[in-house]
């Protein structure tokens, strides 16, 4: 097999950096070091974090909101208590207090963080760029309308926009409404149509188009 | 104990602060109502000076009209910003008797 291994390397830039670390950077190795030279965390506890961090993903959310859209006991659980999420062996890695949001005919949410990028990360992974750009952060509460609709989300003139000014405390999973068609679709075949935008609220599930 | 319920009319201070808080600029003096009570937190105006055993208050959502917050707003009447806003930036609205 290695003899044969000759397909072509060096095409990307290489993997090295030649810039000194930022001034944060700096800050946060120095802390880290001294919080495990005096044995208030070890290196695994906070190798294990990252581990966290980067292990979840939009499928934890998507797991969440198809489950309540088969069992109505655990979507009423889960509108009026947002940690009944976390039953379903989803790491809660920061102890994010959480609400559900649940989209009618009637009424659309969405969810942004005008003072910085607050984001239900246990359930969702990190948020996207666009997520932390001042446009969308700035625009979200003043346009709704005009940004969902930058998004290809062009809500009827009868549906009310409701946004989640995420800010402090709470952190906001949007429960989009169950497609139509979809009524003897299996929970994992549903969770597939749940999207991380969707879960923010910028965008609505849509069933995939048919082939041709 | 919490000083206001869900339900009820509030108008959110209109203040200028020195440091850290989590109340944004453009909610500052608004008219709204308690969605509902949440619970109490560590404020984030001690938070940020690293006072982990600092002063707690109730945190609460509070409802917004967009029509309010914003003038010449372009959509429905019923749309709404909601905020969670804690005790101490909350005053009361003395409802208008008819």
């Amino acid at each position: 097999m290695s003899e044969s291994h000759d397909h072509e390397h060096g095409e990307h830039a290489p993997i090295q950096t030649h810039e000194t670390p930022g001034e944060w950077e700096v800050l946060e190795i120095a802390v880290r070091e001294l919080a495990i030279e005096k044995g208030l965390i070890t290196a695994d506890d906070h190798r294990r974090l990252l581990e966290g961090i980067d292990g979840a993903s939009p499928m934890l959310g998507a797991r969440v909101v198809a489950r309540a859209w088969v069992d109505e006991d655990y979507k009423k659980r889960l509108l009026a208590d947002g940690s009944v999420a976390f039953e379903l062996g989803i790491d809660n890695y920061d102890r994010t207090n959480l609400i559900v949001l649940e989209n009618s005919p009637q009424v659309h949410n969405f969810v942004v963080c005008t003072l910085c990028s607050c984001y239900p990360r246990p359930i969702l992974g990190l948020p996207p760029d666009w997520y932390k750009s001042p446009s969308y952060r700035s625009r979200a509460v003043r346009w709704p309308r005009a940004v969902l609709a930058e998004f290809g989300t062009v809500l009827p003139d009868d549906v009310s926009v409701r946004v989640h000014d995420s800010t402090a405390d709470m952190r906001y999973l949007v429960m989009p409404m169950r497609p139509a068609g979809t009524e003897n679709w299996s929970e994992e075949e549903l969770a597939k149509l749940v999207t991380r935008d969707t879960m923010i609220g910028v965008t609505v599930p849509r069933l995939p188009s048919p082939p041709g | 104990m919490s000083a206001f319920a869900a339900g009820q009319a509030v108008r959110i201070a209109d203040r200028l602060t020195i440091g850290h808080t989590r109340v944004p600029s453009y909610v500052r003096g608004a008219k709204g109502t308690i969605e509902r009570v949440l619970r109490e937190f560590l404020i984030p105006e001690d938070d940020a000076f690293g006072r982990p055993h600092g002063r707690r208050q109730t945190l609460y959502r509070v409802r917004l009209a967009a029509h309010d917050l914003w003038p010449r707003y372009r959509g429905l009447a019923s749309d709404e910003v909601q905020i969670e806003i804690y005790e101490h930036w909350l005053e009361p609205v003395e409802e208008a008797k008819q």
